[in-house]
């Protein structure tokens, strides 16, 4: 019964009726959008990760330590046969890591010089352009936030001085061959690429190498000597943490529309209630309990919201389907300003965040018709009836 | 004749919390009303019919005194109890109509029907048999804004009697109408009160509906100053 005098409320009420499940639904859409690109934005964070850094996964030189580049020269050597075999195979490539000091434009600036196979095929870097430049010393791969630092252009040259493993300085000019547009920023921030073999003859550690980076599928090495296997999941941790820290600023963002949601329907509700004061009293006169009225206008919010859910999808499904195909183009390079960034994003739709977000807008949507519905209970049949909704 | 009392009220006293004190409306009401009457609570403005009104019907509680009616007390009733009297056995009218703006005359007058969880198949019938006795079969899916003063309370008074109430309680029903819709108001309401049985009990300072009341409460400052009973009044009593 108040089921059917709910509906027929609502459909009575065309234009508030409209205006409120538009509002309703242009938040649950602004949620699942958002929530979606948040999404789409670490998923392809961890994509670009995988596809340009990670690949299958690495074996470490035992005093490999990433994060402290005072430690690289101790962190190399010749690799283990059985990973040596995996190279031989090209299902891995070693990289040789050291410290360097660059000095473009006559400013000295620390860098990270790694020296790559020319003709890897494994993680998606754009290494086969440190090849053939028989004419160069050191040809020299960069990343875009790097030349914008450095001020360095594709045939720029500059003095390149590292320590070598008799730790002696030495220093030669490197001539930068490409500049790489690369969307993984730990690539590209502070680092020099330089061939394997032109690093490792600098630093006289011939057929040495910091890490090997594996492809996909490669068979598990079981004898390490000493070297350190990384998986995925170990590899992706730093990127997880930074997708954990970013995390509480996530879920801020998400209460932040939500809490928007449920004003715009607390502010409807409360609208409603205080201009159908006259109607609350006439209900109660003819009978209806307050609790039913309570009822009633918490039903009306209810099914608001799913009008809402159903409108979303009607008019906004189309957006959202759209984007989800598509992407959506970015108007900056984010890549500057240290992000995994693509131009394009592409959110994603899970069915758990199309479920929870469903379940969550309901409740809050519930809540916030009950608690201003509440107030009628409080409210003096007389008083209403006068049309004097206290509210 | 206890049972045909409709109403009984005994010392009834109302008061109003004004700031830190109290606005004493009613003093010392006492008052019954038997079944079948067509009854005014007349006095000016402030004098507290609508008051009085708003407790007989239960919407209001006394401050002191007894109020039963239709043979349930109205002193210490919930308001679950009270509801429920209403919507089975009274039927309100209001100087504003009332109406559910989004509802159509139909839906209007069904919905004391549904609230009284009747069914489907027969509210059908008598709604169009309530709407038709207000003369307004033609209006029937019209809404509120589609229609005249006159029309608008001639379906909340449908409304009011849909559901065969005991007693219909009317705040000013006729305030906002002109002399000739007034008229027709009352011969409706008259009509509907010999067929129906139903007792009817007014506030008004309208003077056209006095001729049509057969007995007159008048209510000066909270009192009841005078209470009569019209011999010749246009309702014809003998039947
Ligand atoms: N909720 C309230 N709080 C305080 N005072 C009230 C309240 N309701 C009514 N009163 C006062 O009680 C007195 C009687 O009011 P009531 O509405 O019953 O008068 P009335 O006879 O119906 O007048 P009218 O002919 O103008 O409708 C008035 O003085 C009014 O100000
Ligand atoms: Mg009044």
């Amino acid at each position: 019964m108040m089921i059917k005098i709910a509906i027929k409320n609502l459909l009575g009420a065309r234009l508030r009726t409209i205006l409120n499940v538009f509002v309703t639904a242009f938040s649950f859409f602004l949620i699942l959008f958002m929530s979606a690109m948040y999404d789409g934005m670490l998923q392809h964070a961890k994509q670009v990760t995988m596809d340009t850094e990670i690949a299958g996964g690495a074996y470490w030189h035992p005093e490999y330590d990433p994060l402290d580049p005072m430690r690289f020269e101790d962190a190399h050597s010749t690799l283990p046969s059985e990973i040596q075999s995996l190279v031989d195979q090209n299902t891995a490539f070693p990289v040789l890591v050291s410290q360097a000091s660059i000095y473009p434009a006559g400013r000295i600036m620390p860098a990270i010089m790694k020296g790559i196979k020319p003709d890897q095929n494994i993680v998606n870097m754009p290494t086969n352009s440190l090849s053939g430049h028989d004419d160069i010393s050191i040809p020299v791969l960069i990343g875009k936030g790097m030349a914008s630092d450095t001020k360095l252009e594709v045939g720029d040259t500059f003095t390149i001085r590292w320590l070598d493993a008799d730790r002696t300085y030495d220093a030669d000019e490197g001539t930068v061959v490409h500049i790489m547009d690369i969307e993984n920023f730990k690539l590209d921030m502070g680092h020099i690429w330089i061939p394997l073999d032109r690093s490792q003859s600098m630093l006289s550690m011939e057929e040495e190498a910091t890490y090997v980076t594996y492809k996909k599928g490669a068979p598990q090495i079981h004898k390490t000597e000493g070297w350190i296997h990384r998986d995925i999941n170990y590899l992706v941790q730093d990127m997880e943490a930074i997708i954990e820290a970013d995390k509480p600023g996530a879920q801020v963002m998400y209460v932040i529309l939500l809490a928007l949601a449920a004003m715009g329907i607390f502010n409807a509700q409360v609208l409603s209630i205080f201009r159908r004061g006259r109607e609350i009293g006439t209900l109660m006169a003819l009978g209806m309990t307050r609790t039913r009225v309570v009822g009633l206008f918490t039903l009306e919010g209810g099914l608001n919201a799913l009008l809402a859910a159903a409108a979303t999808l009607i008019f906004f499904g189309p957006i959202l389907y759209h984007f989800g195909v598509n992407g959506i183009p970015l108007p900056i390079d984010y890549t500057e300003m240290g992000m995994i960034m693509a131009k394009r994003l592409v959110p994603i739709y899970t069915t758990g965040l199309v479920v929870s977000t469903t379940v969550l807008v309901s409740i809050v949507v519930l809540i916030v018709s009950y608690i201003p519905s509440r107030r009628i209970a409080r409210m003096k049949p007389t008083d209403s009836l006068r049309g004097k909704a206290v509210v | 004749m206890e049972n045909s009392l409709v109403v009984t009220i005994k010392n009834l006293v109302k008061q109003f919390p004004v700031g830190g004190d109290y606005f004493t409306a009613l003093k010392d009401i006492n008052l019954n009303i038997t079944k079948g009457e067509f009854t005014g609570l007349i006095g000016p403005s402030g004098s507290g019919k609508t008051t009085l009104l708003n407790i007989i019907g239960g919407l209001d509680s006394p401050t002191k005194g007894k109020v039963s009616a239709l043979g349930n007390s109205l002193n210490d009733t919930s308001h679950n109890v009270r509801a429920r009297l209403r919507r089975k056995h009274m039927g309100f009218i209001f100087q504003s109509y009332n109406l559910l703006p989004v509802y159509t005359v139909f839906e209007n007058v069904e919905l004391p029907l549904i609230l009284n969880n009747v069914e489907m198949k027969k509210r059908k019938a008598i709604v169009k048999e309530a709407v038709a006795s207000v003369g307004l079969s033609n209006k029937l899916d019209s809404r509120p804004n589609m229609l005249s003063g006159g029309e608008c309370q001639r379906t909340a008074i449908a409304r009011a009697i849909v559901h065969q109430p005991g007693l219909v309680l009317a705040d000013e029903p006729t305030a906002n109408l002109d002399a000739e819709n007034s008229h027709h108001i009352m011969k409706i309401l008259t009509d509907l009160n010999q067929k129906l049985d139903t007792s009817f009990i007014f506030a008004t300072h309208d003077e056209k509906i006095m001729d049509y009341l057969r007995r007159i409460i008048h209510l000066d400052d909270g009192q009841i100053t005078e209470d009569e009973f019209i011999k010749n009044s246009k309702v014809d009593t003998s039947k």
